[in-house]
């Protein structure tokens, strides 16, 4: 008996071995690997893809429309106009060529930001500032040969240098530039990024992955004290869609797209993913997938770990894939698990294939008024238990619903302005709600009409029983609106001493209001203790429900007049709104990434030790 | 055998160092008197006027008996009440019932009404009785501001059943808010007064429940309830009960660890402890202390024991002090300390035991706390003469003291005091035999002018009537009072006190010597005076700081030298621990000599108060104070920590004691410095 159960262990062993070596030998690069790399056509171009559309929003010099310190287009921002009214730039988004007036007031009142104090931005970039490339020469003599495009042109390092942090854009606008690639590379396909990863291991060059440019995770930093040469290699020009299945409902993709192309190109097919992140006009699918990204919509879509079903990878070691595309496998740990949330540091994903769904028939937007944050709360947390929650549902707090306010566009009609000024009357006296506790929930429903006209019904009579009164669809739509275009309300801010970040977290439904409550104050506890004259405004909204929490996001930013270092001040709040996330039971991240972070984790600074560059 | 590893293990070399805070420059804030405003206008206007205190902001107004609904309906409370009702087989509304049932007999039912009859009869009552009641103003600005920021809780001092009415009857006249009280049981025996007090704000709590798990839950959620809905400020008392030696006690944890629950769990962003100390020129209950710690029993609080006690109003019994310490906050006591995110793997609502770090944390806090307590009390110069009267009668001058060679040494003390950075009352602007007469006569009961020569009022009554027993004992009872008066100022002289001990009895003027007795004295006696667990280094940093300061001692690198000048500081410390010294080497020898095999805990205090009383009868003891049942028994505790007796389990009966009498004897002998320390080490190990 012993020696036989002796013997099925060594059995079992020999079979556990086998299937090391198995999984290792995936791992193992072709043999004969260093034999030169040779120039050979894309195999992705030589095949048509799928999509043809050739529209794409992202050139390769992302000078030509972005701007090189700021949020998105250079063409979109909000001024302050002759008149000192705030305005919104441009003709891309709804809000564009409008007058916002009650945003100066708001700014003046929520931060002490007059038109008076204003700080300039260093209007343009210097390239004299910019450090000369460290080159590696053997690197780029082979790299030329293989025909894939590269830079080294100052502009075009200064753009990849960096992601959207605050310090990050905050130096820019000083027009300080520290340590930035000295190289940048855009492959065009899968195979190019295979020659690319073998050169540089071959050259110890370093390669750092840039999709979007919208992390906020410091992933495109680049160590100061790196030597080697670093390369950053671009993926914005792996933008095709290589082929969608009708019949599994799949579509592959080169990772490099950025989210409004693949949902305009998937559109044009009838399509589309449903994952849409806050940043899906600028980031990037890879990025996603290496951030473990959340879309707005993951109610009805999933996440994106939900949504992928197959990544390619380019590790040093060589590409890893999966060998098929069945829906689930039960053969050992998912290998996906590893490469969602390893924001570059394993490898660059060249190709993903995600989930498709049809276009929906019928969209809906709506929102809800509660009388306070708490009755909110309660509200989506019974949304959740029915497992009945729309597509979308946020829960902003008073003073974000007050900033949502501020942000209305001039009305045009007397009649609007006169409907509006009932309804408020009719919230505050009528109901009696207190303008300074109440909150709003917006909604977006999503699919056949007559099942979002029962859903939305099912939604609203919970609200009911919450307190929620119904606020209409306009509403709605604003505030989902308004979050493409709160990221270029920082760089206003920024112009008139105002600072702000915003971060985010996941935590079980029970401690959702103790984290709220305890993180705002927080904030505002440490902006007073680092000698911050202005009190800080410090809001959140629960932007995510699950079944077992919600994904609650936090926006703090402070008027920095008087402050010698206001970045260290801004790090040294945040660091410690982070530290009471964790002790409230809160998670680090819920779909930013946390590469700069870990060290809150794990004590150690496990930046340095996954950086990129190390490959 | 004998652990001194303790000892050894708090190397010198790795000490952190002492940085030193000059005691003098401690800024304390000023005294108002809230009396004078009482004797100027009108007691029923004052009960009656309109009282809006600010209130957390926090705040969810909602009525006492809403209250006792929260916590029924309580996730905290069902799962206990599951848990109770599954494991004792009853129904789960029964065991709801029982809830129900303790919660009312716990519950406040804090009104206006009865605040405002108390307000005007305690008007009445304080102006017959106190020359006045100070506060410092600044405490309660302090206060008022914290209030509105956080839930607090208010920590005073507890020394005379007067403290919680104090403390309600001055937060009502600085229009505060008033607090709610946990306190114990033993008032419900006054039918009227239990009730009166219950509408006052306090809430009762049995005082042991050991194992009763539904009566925790409904006791712990209930204080957590009225913390997290800023109710009112809550107040307890952290030595538990109160002192009968005026001495700080030992800090019970269970009220401040549910106290720091809603924070530590992540349910309000902060609690405001504030350390209150009340400081009495004459303790009420003076002789009654002293008779209790004798072995008469205290006597059950009833209604009809209190009219009796109408007497007392007509004497007069000086000053009260009352200083509010700082807030200190919870979440910077706890800043880098607890790591917060333990409690967020299991849910909150499930009863846990405190981890580890948590309880070490709470019980340094505690301490800390108390330590607070101390340093903010007033002393008054009484305290300085039962000092300088026990050691002269000690010193067998039973003839008494000449007032002038008094006064002269009471103003050596005064100084020495000062520059140990104690917060001393003492009248500068009136001459010192002004204030030691003065003095003198507010403590008529206990002292005796005559003839120019002061004498502790030993002998009272016919002598001839009583054995000699019954007049140790009540010559003992003025000791003892006087003692508790003394006892004021020993958190002052203490640390000085255990170091000069220390360089008394150690065999070098080497400092690693000196310092190996003061942690073996330190050790011994941390059951006895409050002394910051794992603070050793600290403390003996201080008081060689102290001494240096004082003249006393020279300090260097590796000697620790006594000073010519420095005799008498020196000789006065000694002479303060001296008691405890002498009466710690008694209770060993007792247990040497006189301990039988069936000697259990309950019957220790009456052996060893007898064994005492020969020893104090054939004059081998000089202190009467040793008959003090609260040093015995500290020091029952101290031995068993040490494990010099043990409790033996399951013995025939409960709480049967051994003594390892090798252990206890070697203790005894390096208690009276007849072993160094350094030998016992290595005896035992």
């Amino acid at each position: 008996m012993a020696s036989s159960s002796c013997g099925g262990g060594s059995d079992r062993q020999m079979a556990a071995q086998h299937r090391l070596s198995i999984i290792a030998g995936h791992l193992q690069r072709p043999s004969g690997s260093n034999t030169a790399i040779l120039a050979a056509e894309c195999k992705a171009q030589a095949s048509k893809p799928f999509v043809s559309s050739e529209r794409r929003t992202v050139p390769r010099r992302r000078q030509e429309i972005m701007k090189w310190n700021g949020w998105g287009y250079s063409d979109s921002k909000f001024v302050y106009n002759k008149k000192g009214q705030a305005e919104f730039t441009g003709r891309r988004y709804k809000l564009s060529g409008m007058i916002i007036p009650g945003l100066k007031d708001w700014m003046e009142n929520t931060f002490g930001a007059t038109l008076q104090h204003k700080t300039t931005a260093t209007p343009a970039l210097n390239s004299s500032a910019v450090p000369p490339p460290t080159l590696n020469e053997a690197f780029m003599e082979e790299l030329k040969s293989t025909g894939i495009p590269f830079s080294a042109d100052a502009e075009d390092r200064v753009f990849r240098a960096h992601g959207h942090c605050l310090h990050e854009i905050f130096a820019l606008r000083e027009g300080k530039i520290g340590r930035v690639p000295d190289m940048v590379v855009w492959p065009n396909c899968h195979n190019d990024v295979v020659k690319i990863v073998e050169l540089a291991c071959k050259h110890n060059v370093c390669l750092i992955p840039y999709g979007g440019g919208t992390s906020v995770s410091s992933a495109l930093e680049c160590p100061p004290e790196e030597s080697r040469s670093i390369v950053s290699l671009d993926t914005s020009q792996m933008n095709r869609i290589l082929w969608i299945d009708e019949k599994n409902l799949t579509a592959h993709v080169e990772a490099g797209i950025i989210g409004q192309d693949l949902e305009n190109l998937l559109n044009e097919s009838g399509y589309c993913t449903g994952h849409e992140p806050d940043s899906m006009e600028f980031s990037s699918l890879g990025g996603w997938v290496a951030t473990r990204a959340s879309g707005m919509k993951k109610n009805i879509y999933g996440n994106i770990e939900d949504l992928v079903i197959h990544i390619k990878m380019v590790t040093p070691q060589g590409v890893i894939e999966k060998s098929c595309q069945g829906p689930r496998m039960s053969t050992g740990p998912d290998i996906h698990h590893f490469i969602m949330g390893s924001e570059g540091t394993l490898g660059v994903i060249t190709e993903v294939t995600m989930k498709i769904r049809p276009v929906p028939e019928y969209q809906k937007y709506g929102s809800v008024v509660f009388p306070n944050f708490e009755q909110g709360v309660a509200c989506l947390r019974e949304v959740a238990r029915q497992r009945c929650a729309p597509a979308s549902i946020r829960l902003m707090d008073n003073e974000q619903f007050k900033f949502g306010h501020a942000l209305k566009p001039q009305v045009s009609s007397i009649f609007t302005s006169f409907l509006d000024g009932l309804k408020k009357f009719y919230i505050t006296k009528f109901k009696g709600f207190d303008p300074n506790r109440l909150c709003v929930a917006t909604l977006l429903f999503e699919g056949d009409r007559e099942k979002v006209l029962q859903h939305e019904k099912q939604v609203y009579d919970i609200a009911a029983k919450f307190g929620g009164l119904a606020a209409g669809e306009d509403n709605g739509q604003r505030g989902y609106m308004l979050t493409f275009v709160i990221a270029y309300l920082r760089d206003l801010g920024m112009d008139y001493y105002v600072i702000g970040e915003s971060f985010e977290t996941s935590v079980p439904w029970d401690r959702v209001l103790d984290i709220c409550r305890n993180v705002k104050a927080r904030i505002v506890y440490e902006c007073k203790d680092k000698g911050v004259q202005f009190p800080p405004l410090s809001t959140c909204r629960v932007t995510q429900t699950y079944d077992a929490g919600a994904c609650v996001y936090f926006y703090f930013a402070f008027n920095y007049r008087g402050l010698g270092d206001p970045v260290h001040v801004y790090e040294q709040v945040e660091h410690a709104a982070r530290e009471e996330i964790l002790a409230n039971g809160g998670s680090l991240s819920h779909h930013h990434g946390a590469l700069r972070l870990s060290a809150l984790l794990s004590g150690t600074d496990a930046v340095a030790n996954v950086w990129p560059g190390s490959w | 055998m004998l652990n001194f590893s303790v000892f050894v293990g708090q190397r010198m070399a790795s000490k952190v160092v002492y940085s030193p805070r000059d005691p003098m420059l401690k800024k304390r804030d000023d005294f108002e008197d809230v009396l004078e405003e009482r004797r100027r206008s009108s007691d029923l206007r004052y009960a009656l006027r309109c009282y809006t205190p600010v209130l957390y902001k926090g705040l969810t107004p909602c009525k006492a008996s809403e209250l006792k609904t929260m916590v029924l309906g309580s996730d905290q409370l069902h799962y206990v009440v599951n848990q109770v009702s599954r494991e004792s087989g009853v129904s789960v509304d029964e065991v709801q019932a029982e809830a129900s049932v303790i919660l009312e007999e716990m519950a406040q039912r804090l009104q206006l009404s009865t605040i405002r009859f108390f307000a005007f009869t305690l008007s009445k009552v304080f102006k017959a009785m106190f020359r006045s009641i100070c506060v410092n103003e600044e405490g309660l600005q302090r206060l008022q501001q914290v209030i509105q920021e956080h839930p607090v809780v208010l920590l005073p001092s507890h020394r005379s059943y007067m403290d919680f009415l104090l403390m309600s009857y001055i937060l009502y006249t600085y229009d505060l808010p008033l607090p709610v009280i946990a306190a114990g049981m033993d008032f419900m025996g006054m039918k009227v007064v239990g009730e009166m007090l219950r509408m006052s704000g306090a809430f009762f709590i049995r005082r042991s429940f050991g194992g009763d798990k539904l009566y925790w839950a409904v006791f712990s959620e209930y204080v957590k309830t009225m913390l997290r809905n800023g109710f009112a400020p809550l107040e307890f008392f952290l030595e538990g009960t109160r002192s009968r030696t005026a001495k700080s006690l030992t800090p019970k944890l269970g009220l401040l660890n549910i106290a720091m629950d809603p924070f530590l769990k992540g349910e309000v962003f902060d609690v405001s402890l504030v350390p209150v100390s009340i400081s009495y020129e004459r303790v009420l209950e003076e002789t009654l202390y002293a008779r209790e710690l004798l072995g008469v029993p205290k006597p059950k609080e009833s209604t009809s024991g209190l009219f009796k006690a109408r007497r007392v109003l007509s004497e007069d019994y000086g000053s009260i002090h009352v200083y509010f310490g700082p807030p200190v906050s919870v979440r910077s006591l706890a800043e880098g300390r607890v790591n917060r995110s333990q409690f967020s793997l299991v849910p909150r609502h499930i009863p846990m035991r405190p981890s580890e770090d948590v309880h070490g944390f709470v019980n340094d806090a505690a301490y800390r706390l108390v330590r607070a307590q101390e340093d903010n009390m007033v002393l008054k110069p009484w305290v300085l003469l039962a000092s300088l009267l026990l050691q002269n009668q000690a010193a067998g001058k039973n003839q008494g003291v000449p007032l002038g060679e008094l006064i002269q040494q009471a103003v050596w003390l005064r100084d020495l005091c000062r520059q140990f950075g104690a917060f001393l009352h003492w009248p500068d602007h009136v001459p010192p035999s002004e204030v030691v007469s003065s003095s003198l006569s507010l403590h008529s009961g206990l002292v005796r002018v005559s003839e120019d020569r002061v004498f502790l009022a030993l002998e009272q009554g016919p002598p001839c009537s009583l054995t000699a027993e019954e007049e140790l004992l009540s010559q003992a009872v003025v000791v003892l009072s006087c003692a508790s008066y003394r006892n004021q100022v020993l958190h002052v002289f203490l640390r000085p006190a255990l170091l000069a001990s220390a360089i008394h009895t150690a065999s070098s003027s080497q400092k690693q010597d000196v310092y190996n007795n003061f942690l073996f004295l330190r050790n011994m006696f941390s059951n006895e005076f409050i002394l910051c667990p794992g603070a050793a280094v600290q403390d003996f940093e201080e008081a060689c700081y102290l001494l240096t300061k004082s003249g006393a001692l020279h300090v260097n690198q590796h000697e620790v030298l006594a000073t010519e000048r420095g005799h008498r500081t020196l000789a006065f410390l000694t002479g303060v621990l001296d008691p405890f010294l002498q009466g710690y080497q008694l209770v060993c020898r007792f247990l040497c000599e006189d301990a039988t095999e069936a000697l259990t805990e309950r019957r220790f205090v009456p052996a060893v108060r007898e064994f005492i009383i020969k020893h104090l009868l054939k004059g081998r003891l000089r202190y009467p104070e040793v008959l003090s049942s609260d040093l015995q028994r500290n020091a029952l505790a101290a031995l068993l920590r040490l494990g010099a007796v043990q409790k033996v389990q399951g013995g025939e009966e409960p709480g049967a004691l051994k003594v390892n009498r090798v252990m206890v004897n070697s203790l005894e002998d390096t208690l009276g410095g007849r072993l160094s320390t350094q030998k016992a080490l290595r005896a035992h190990l």
